[in-house]
């Protein structure tokens, strides 16, 4: 079981996350329209891009936008879930021995307790955000079953993980769930709106191309997000 | 498939069905026949699946359903924080349903969808620049819009003024000797001020072309008169084109797509004719995004930009003050509390935050500006943009919607709001007096020419 999970399942799962993924970026860019979009691209590549990097920038820097800036429950919860959701699972070290003796390479890993910290605060900010999923009757009206399935996705393979490592009852038993929620979340991820990996930086710089070409970008100092 | 004597598909293309049209006063007829208007399910799927590529579909997809929009819409803020005001909300359960249904939808959404359309969203764009993905709402409720002009569900008022730009190239009925003639009688009328006052029509390579708002010519002609005056103090070449004269567009807030190509080639047309230096537009906001930020890609001009530079009002108001074509009176300055409005359409949409500003540091006696809060690229609509201001069957939920501008004007103590356009000059006229708010209001020509200093040269001979 183990050897299926970490051998060709993980093979699978990686490769779909990252051609799905790939797939997702290319087709979302081949569907971009100059005229039904109304935002020449192509004419104004400088304008566009320098458009495209303020507006990613700008919105991954907590507090960076005045959007951050009036929600800061948001924003705090927001970047815990996202910080401890990029760096723990990329920068593990456990997960890098195990890419390691995979791939034959491996990126730096975080201190131990670093990790732990982050991984726990991604787990306390996915519950507060699933709380305030329920709470607040602005989100409450547009949530559906699918983004309890996202948060679930995501959530798994923390808590899974953080059971495993702080050997909670079998440990055999959590690392194989870990495994199991790690590739469930990657094999969705093309598929659901987990795709957000790679699309929100598609639909953020489209739109800063947008203001960045269009809509003012070339005129005084360009838009304060 | 039944349709309408006045409630179908078609688009107004002559001046009787026009006339035909308003006739049916208040559009009692017209929203009868609505309710047994057919939905062309065929139509509006295929329509869909030509017209909407990557960005809308990610848009309605990857809505990760945060509520972060929420706060940003001001008719979320009025309506009591009702979640079914909230943009991601109102957007998913239209345009988002469409879609899922595959363009399935009856005649009892459509009506629903049309309410929602326009008149809960005025395109102000706010929400967008709050979505952490960028999914700007304003965008989707345009594309919405022409989904449901294609279909006939449409407001009356809508209909007519897209209507009036297939048969005038106006949003009026103004035919082209109109709009020359009232221009001439205007400037004549002030020739005994100012002795060599004129209006060039058509003359070729002028450095300005100035294209103006038909309600100027029908209902405030002496807007005409100011903008001759002060080009004429500032001792500027302009023009005005006897055809292809109308900046603005009922039609982008129709949805009415090929209605707004043909307004905008005509002035386009214009400018190639002529060939002036530049354009030079009136105070009015959504003719700048109609015919400077959003036309050229409705007439296939694949660098966006048109035929010569074009720039709003404020622009070259704010430029005339710098260079000092335009000088201003010391002692004329405005010393009473003073508010500007940020249009969304050049402040949001084309970010000209920063020369109202210079306009202000020049008219202002130092001290009276009251900046709004929020304010510029961030400011509220007026309340009354996307057509809302002139659709008689949501007036009551317009008037609602007010109230955050008249809200964010008292807040500032301003005794004075300058709106240099057209909705929300229209917009502030109608919270002042709906809701008896002690303020004046005003467009800057007239305030500007009672300020500017007049050369010597161009004063009549004692």
């Amino acid at each position: 079981m183990y050897a299926f999970l970490t051998g060709p399942m993980f093979w699978l799962s990686l490769a779909v996350f990252i051609a799905g993924l790939f797939w997702r970026a290319v087709w979302y860019a081949r569907g971009l329209d100059w005229q039904l979009d109304r935002v020449a691209y192509r004419a104004w590549p400088k304008e566009g891009a320098r458009g495209a990097v303020r507006s990613v920038f700008r919105w991954l820097v907590p507090f960076g936008t005045r959007g951050w800036r009036v929600q800061p429950f948001m924003t705090v919860v927001f970047f815990l879930f996202h910080a401890g959701a990029v760096l723990a699972p990329v920068f593990l070290l456990a997960h890098n021995v195990f890419l390691e003796s995979k791939l034959g390479v491996s990126l730096p890993a975080l201190p131990r307790f670093l990790a732990d910290a982050l991984a726990l605060l991604a787990v306390i900010a996915g519950l507060l955000l699933a709380l305030r999923r329920v709470a607040l009757p602005e989100v409450r009206i547009l949530t559906d079953w699918r983004d309890g399935l996202v948060l679930a996705l995501s959530l798994a393979p923390f808590i899974t993980g953080l059971l495993a490592r702080f050997q909670a009852g079998d440990y055999q038993f959590w690392l194989l769930a870990h495994i199991i929620s790690g590739e469930a979340f990657l094999i969705a991820a093309p598929f659901t709106k987990l795709s957000h990996i790679v699309l929100f930086f598609m639909s953020r710089a489209q739109l800063g191309m947008d203001y960045g070409i269009k809509r003012g970008g070339m005129k005084g100092k360009g838009m304060a997000w | 498939m039944p349709e309408g004597q006045f409630c179908n598909k078609r688009p107004v293309n002559t001046d009787e069905e026009l006339k035909a049209l308003l006739g049916d006063t208040g559009g009692q007829k017209y929203y009868q026949e609505m309710k047994a208007l057919e939905v062309d399910t065929a139509l509006l799927w295929s329509t869909i699946q030509k017209t909407m590529k990557s960005r809308i579909k990610t848009w309605l997809s990857i809505c990760a359903h945060c509520g972060m929009c929420a706060d940003s819409c001001f008719i979320y803020r009025v309506s009591n924080r009702n979640p079914k005001q909230v943009p991601a909300y109102k957007i998913q359960s239209t345009l988002g349903e469409i879609v899922r249904r595959k363009g399935k939808v009856d005649n009892a959404f459509m009506h629903m969808a049309m309410e929602t359309a326009w008149a809960k969203c005025t395109c102000c764009n706010r929400c967008g620049m709050y979505c952490p993905h960028g999914i700007d709402m304003g965008v989707m409720f345009g594309y919405l819009r022409g989904l449901l002009y294609q279909q006939g569900f449409v407001p009356w008022e809508m209909k007519i003024g897209a209507g009036m730009h297939r048969v005038y190239r106006a949003q009026m009925d103004v035919p082209n000797e109109e709009f020359v003639d009232t221009f001439q009688w205007m400037v004549e009328e002030n020739q005994e001020e100012y002795p060599r006052l004129e209006v060039p029509v058509d003359k070729e390579g002028a450095d300005i072309l100035y294209t103006v708002n038909a309600r100027e010519v029908k209902h405030y002609p002496e807007d005409l008169a100011e903008a001759a005056i002060l080009f004429h103090i500032a001792g500027e070449d302009w023009t005005v084109t006897s055809e292809g004269w109308e900046l603005t567009s009922l039609a982008m807030f129709a949805g009415d797509w090929e209605a707004c190509k043909m307004q905008v080639t005509s002035v386009y047309g214009a400018m190639e004719r002529l060939k002036p230096k530049r354009m030079v537009g009136t105070e009015c906001g959504h003719a700048h995004r109609a015919t400077v930020v959003e036309g050229p890609y409705w007439a296939g001009r694949k660098d966006g930009q048109t035929p010569v530079p074009s720039i709003h009002y404020v622009e070259w108001l704010a430029e005339a003050l710098r260079t000092g074509k335009l000088k201003i009176d010391p002692e004329k300055r405005i010393k009473v509390p003073v508010t500007i409005q940020d249009s969304c359409n050049y402040i949001r949409n084309h970010g000209l935050k920063e020369v109202t500003r210079e306009i202000i540091s020049y008219i202002v006696e130092p001290g009276y500006f009251r900046d709004m809060s929020p304010n510029r690229e961030h400011n509220y609509c007026c309340g009354g943009g996307g057509g809302f201001n002139g659709i008689g069957l949501y007036r009551r939920q317009r008037n609602e919607a007010l109230k955050t501008k008249r809200d964010q004007i008292l807040a500032t103590g301003a005794e004075l709001v300058l709106a240099p356009c057209h909705n929300c000059w229209d917009a502030i006229r109608d919270l002042i007096e709906e809701y008896e708010v002690p303020v004046k209001w005003s467009f800057l020509k007239p305030l500007i020419l009672k300020m500017a200093v007049v050369p010597e040269h161009l004063k009549p001979r004692e």
